[in-house]
């Protein structure tokens, strides 16, 4: 006979909180993964009251929207927990991000007023610095880029080689200049590329399925124009996602439930 | 000098290798600090690769012990997976400690710990990355001293070439003394080098120096004598042994990794030691006497570490955990304050009695209650007599059948091939012991949905056991009598279905029998296997069988002694082993006449509750048994609730 948990259900959920959270420095090498399980002790450290799953194995409840691949740092990661009782959000974050080991951090917690997370993401903003490649060599490479109506490239998955097309999702790629001089990193550097400006790019992409990432952006541009930062000396940061409005510009995905505090009469059910 | 951290240079290789993360350091309850002003640095090493490594309790009490010393500063490394070793070697990045990226040949102390041989080549490997020279003749005043621990320090000739000295025994205080004579070393300036601190550590008659001891042998291959070639350098080399559980609360600040490790929970260690006397047990009989940690020393540990890590699940920790004079009361005790948080409370070792699947089922009292392992290690009566097991068949249909009917639907049974005096038919006895339990749960249950599986380890003789002098079982015959059992299941048309078996070859442990009890001639073979590509020889996707047997050929061309010679060789009475000079306190007399009665079905008692049965431990240690109970009580405990900081 099966045994089900003695005792009452587990209280049921009363609040939902959004965060966003940063992965800098080297705990950008943090996968999914490993974010999930810090993530789940961290609030334990934290004593925020979770909700918890039924059952014998009883799980937190948390969302995660779409996460940063390992290796890239983020400034703009999602997701959303259940929680018991009513929490001051501030409060919660100051408690999870001092339990979080330092490059693990939450920026911002507001309380959920309906719609969902996930509805409110659909770009990425990244920003790609390559401090081997000179901002002229780069122009070069996006001008091939863009002209191109399709750039096909190949990304080594889990389960065998697989053919992507790297540039209809992106919406825009621009490149800057550094203000610092390029080093040489790591004993890769090219001869020449050292010591002046380098090549910042910045670019909006869509999420699709599959989805395009700027390894495989980067991948087309060597494709197009022969351009070869290594890919492993490229340090990629998602600045920011959203939804695109009419104007390009990316909104915010916790706006809606900032403005619904400040509006609390006009906010949605 | 300064040192610098290798981050920079190593960053730009991390994203080319798997689960980087590894790599980087960073996990809760770490510590980075100041190099310039400590004034003892160690590097400390578990040789395997970082999931297995970190949660290591050996090496994360050793981490925090040091580092609570103000002027000591200790930092980790791990075994680095092939595809990252490769871009280091391309880019001449050295061996690195996960804490401040700190080149490991610039620490004063290289520490590894050993819980098995099979680690031996990854240290090699960790060493020719770090730059320092194998050999430990060849190193110089500029080069770490390289220090091995842990049990395979019980016999560390193997690998005396290369280290320069390892402890045998509890670590926590010997790396206190180890620190000790460096920093007065150090403060004095070096007086005479290496060697000088080398001797000063030696002289302390519980840290082995290899090079100060010379190895003789007789023209047949087996060693003439062993003795110390330097005044001051005693005979023999003592175990330590630490007296007061209490007294070392370690690890109150476990390390919390973000990557994914092998274990994933807080650990207590309940009790260190084992006299429950099983003769192939290399663990209790090296680490005897049983020293309890007392209930509310226990209580607090646990209290403390699960609010220091978020971990949800707790492991009270032992060589046969329900052996705890007071452990009925710890288990209620954690039970009860940990009700509606939850945490998990585990058992790793379980004996074979009900009282036992009364315990597991108190800590999974509101848990799943999915498998619970039992280890009768010997499929026969007979096999169970000779290993001083002391469980009956019918003890065991009786721990399972409680166990069925406490809601348990899963039983893991855990035994050894390959055993002294071994039969085919004491190995095809847990084919019928394993359907016994699957009739008994079937009983027991009114139901068909409970399994049983047994998993089967090839036995390894090892030294400062009864069974030092045995010869080791071949791996041909260990595979053809797995084989035999594994069609005996399979035609169980019965039972059959609901029994699993898991097994592996005989030829890993060969390897390891090799190690464990080979002497200074073995320590070729393991640097040809290093050179030839061995590495990570734990792991079966990586250990090559054929690349150490090619070794052995090629060290060992001249015939006097080979793989056989060290492996299914019995060895006589009065044989001078390779560890002879090393201390565990046991008396070799007493070690010869436990492997007499084991074939004669003499069983030995568990001192703790008979008369002291003299295997000579605590008189040659000055250590007694330490047991409660206490009758003190685990509470007051209050664990963090959710919603309180």
């Amino acid at each position: 006979m099966a045994r089900t948990p003695d005792g009452p259900p587990p209280p049921v959920a009363v609040q939902r909180l959004r965060l966003r959270y940063a992965k800098r420095g080297r705990l950008r090498f943090s996968s999914h993964r490993d974010f999930q399980r810090a993530f789940e002790r961290a609030i334990r450290r934290a004593g925020v009251p979770m909700a918890y799953s039924a059952g014998f194995n009883p799980h937190p409840k948390i969302s995660y929207a779409g996460a940063a691949p390992t290796g890239t740092a983020s400034e703009a990661e999602y997701l959303e927990i259940a929680v018991v009782e009513h929490c001051d959000p501030d409060a919660v974050r100051k408690a999870l991000d001092e339990s979080l080991p330092p490059g693990l951090d939450v920026l911002e917690v507001v309380e959920a007023r309906g719609g969902s997370l996930p509805d409110r993401i659909a770009v990425s903003v990244w920003r790609v610095e390559l401090p081997t490649v000179t901002p002229t060599d780069a122009q070069v490479a996006v001008d091939g880029f863009l002209a191109a109506d399709s750039v096909p490239v190949e990304r080594v998955m889990k389960d065998g080689r697989r053919q992507l097309d790297a540039r209809v999702p992106v919406v825009s790629l621009t490149v800057s200049v550094s203000e610092l001089d390029g080093a040489p990193i790591g004993s890769g550097g090219h001869p020449g590329s050292s010591g002046g400006p380098y090549a910042i790019l910045h670019m909006v992409v869509r999420h699709e399925t599959p989805s395009v990432r700027p390894d495989d952006v980067l991948t087309g541009l060597r494709q197009v124009a022969d351009l070869v930062p290594p890919a492993s000396e490229a340090r990629v940061t998602r600045l920011a996602q959203g939804l695109l409005d009419d104007d390009g510009q990316v909104a915010d995905p916790l706006a809606p439930d900032r403005e619904s505090v400040a509006h609390p009469a006009t906010a949605p059910a | 000098m300064p040192v610098e951290s290798l981050f920079p240079r190593l960053e730009t290789l991390l994203t080319r290798v798997q689960k980087p993360i590894q790599y980087v350091g960073g996990e809760l309850n770490s510590t980075i600090k100041d190099w310039d002003t400590a004034a003892v640095r160690w590097c400390l090493m578990y040789p395997d690769a970082y999931e297995v490594g970190l949660p290591n309790q050996g090496v994360m009490i050793l981490y925090e012990v040091l580092n609570e010393q103000p002027d000591v500063l200790a930092e980790r490394t791990y075994a680095v997976w092939p595809d990252l070793e490769a871009l280091m070697r391309e880019h001449h990045v050295p061996q690195f400690t996960v804490d401040a990226h700190r080149p490991v040949g610039a620490f004063d102390i290289f520490g590894i710990s050993f819980s098995t041989e099979l680690g031996y080549t990854n240290m090699l490997n960790a060493l020719d990355l770090a730059g320092i020279p194998l050999d430990a003749a060849e190193r110089t005043d500029e080069h770490p001293i390289v220090l091995v621990g842990g049990h395979s320090a019980f016999n560390p000739e193997p690998i005396a070439d290369f280290i320069d000295a390892a402890v045998l025994g509890d670590g926590e205080q010997a790396v206190l003394n180890i620190t000790a004579i460096t920093r007065t070393f150090k403060a004095e300036g070096s007086p005479g080098g290496r060697d000088e601190l080398l001797l000063r550590l030696a002289q302390t008659g519980n840290v082995y120096v290899p090079r100060f001891y010379d190895v003789d042998y007789l023209p047949d291959g087996r060693i003439q004598r062993v003795a110390p070639n330097r005044h001051g350098v005693p005979y023999r080399v003592s175990k330590h042994t630490v007296m007061d559980l209490d007294e070392w609360p370690y690890p109150k600040q476990a390390l919390v990794p973000l990557a994914e490790t092998v274990h994933e929970r807080y650990s207590v260690e309940i009790f260190r030691g084992c006299t429950r006397g099983c003769r192939f047990c290399q663990a209790g009989m090296i680490t005897r006497p049983v020293r309890e940690r007392s209930i509310t020393g226990i209580g607090e540990m646990v209290l403390q570490g699960v609010k220091a890590t978020g971990y949800q699940e707790v492991g009270l920790l032992s060589l046969s955990s329900a052996d705890h004079s007071e452990i009925g009361a710890i288990a209620k005790g954690l039970a009860d304050t940990y009700e509606g948080t939850n945490t998990s409370l585990s058992l790793p070792s379980t004996r074979v009695d009900a009282f036992n699947v009364e315990l597991a089922s108190e800590l999974s009292r509101n848990g799943r209650r999915s498998g619970l392992t039992f280890a009768p290690e010997g499929g026969s009566e007979r096999m169970r007599k000779v290993i001083n097991k002391m469980v009956t068949e019918e003890d065991l249909i009786r721990t399972v059948t409680t166990a069925y009917a406490a809601g348990w639907r899963q039983v893991k049974l855990y035994f050894m091939c390959g055993l002294p005096t071994e039969t085919d038919d004491d190995v095809l006895q847990i084919a019928t012991l394993a359907s016994r339990v699957i009739e008994a749960g079937r009983k027991a249950t009114g139901s068909k949905d409970v399994r049983c599986t047994v998993s089967i380890g090839g036995f390894v003789p090892k030294p400062h056991t009864p069974f030092q002098w045995v010869a080791q079982l071949d791996h041909e015959t260990t595979d053809a009598r797995l084989k035999k059992l594994r069609d005996a299941i399979r035609n169980d048309r019965r039972y059959g279905k609901a029994i699993g078996m898991r097994y592996h070859d005989g030829r890993p442990g060969i390897i390891e029998g090799l190690l464990s009890r080979g002497d200074r001639r073995v320590g070729a073979v393991i640097r040809q296997v290093w050179q030839d590509g061995g590495r990570f020889d734990g792991w079966s996707e990586h250990f090559s069988y054929d690349r150490w047997v090619a070794a052995c050929d090629t060290v060992f061309a001249d015939g006097l002694v080979n793989l056989d010679w060290y492996t299914i060789r019995e060895r006589e009475q009065h044989e001078v082993l390779p560890w002879d000079h090393l201390d565990s306190g046991l008396d070799r007399e007493w070690l010869w006449e436990d492997w007499l009665d084991s074939q004669s079905d003499v069983e030995v008692e568990d001192c703790r509750w008979t008369p002291c049965f003299d295997c000579g431990v605590c008189p040659s240690m000055g250590t007694e048994i330490q047991v409660g109970p206490t009758g003190r009580t685990l509470l007051p405990l209050t664990p963090v609730q959710p919603g309180q900081r």
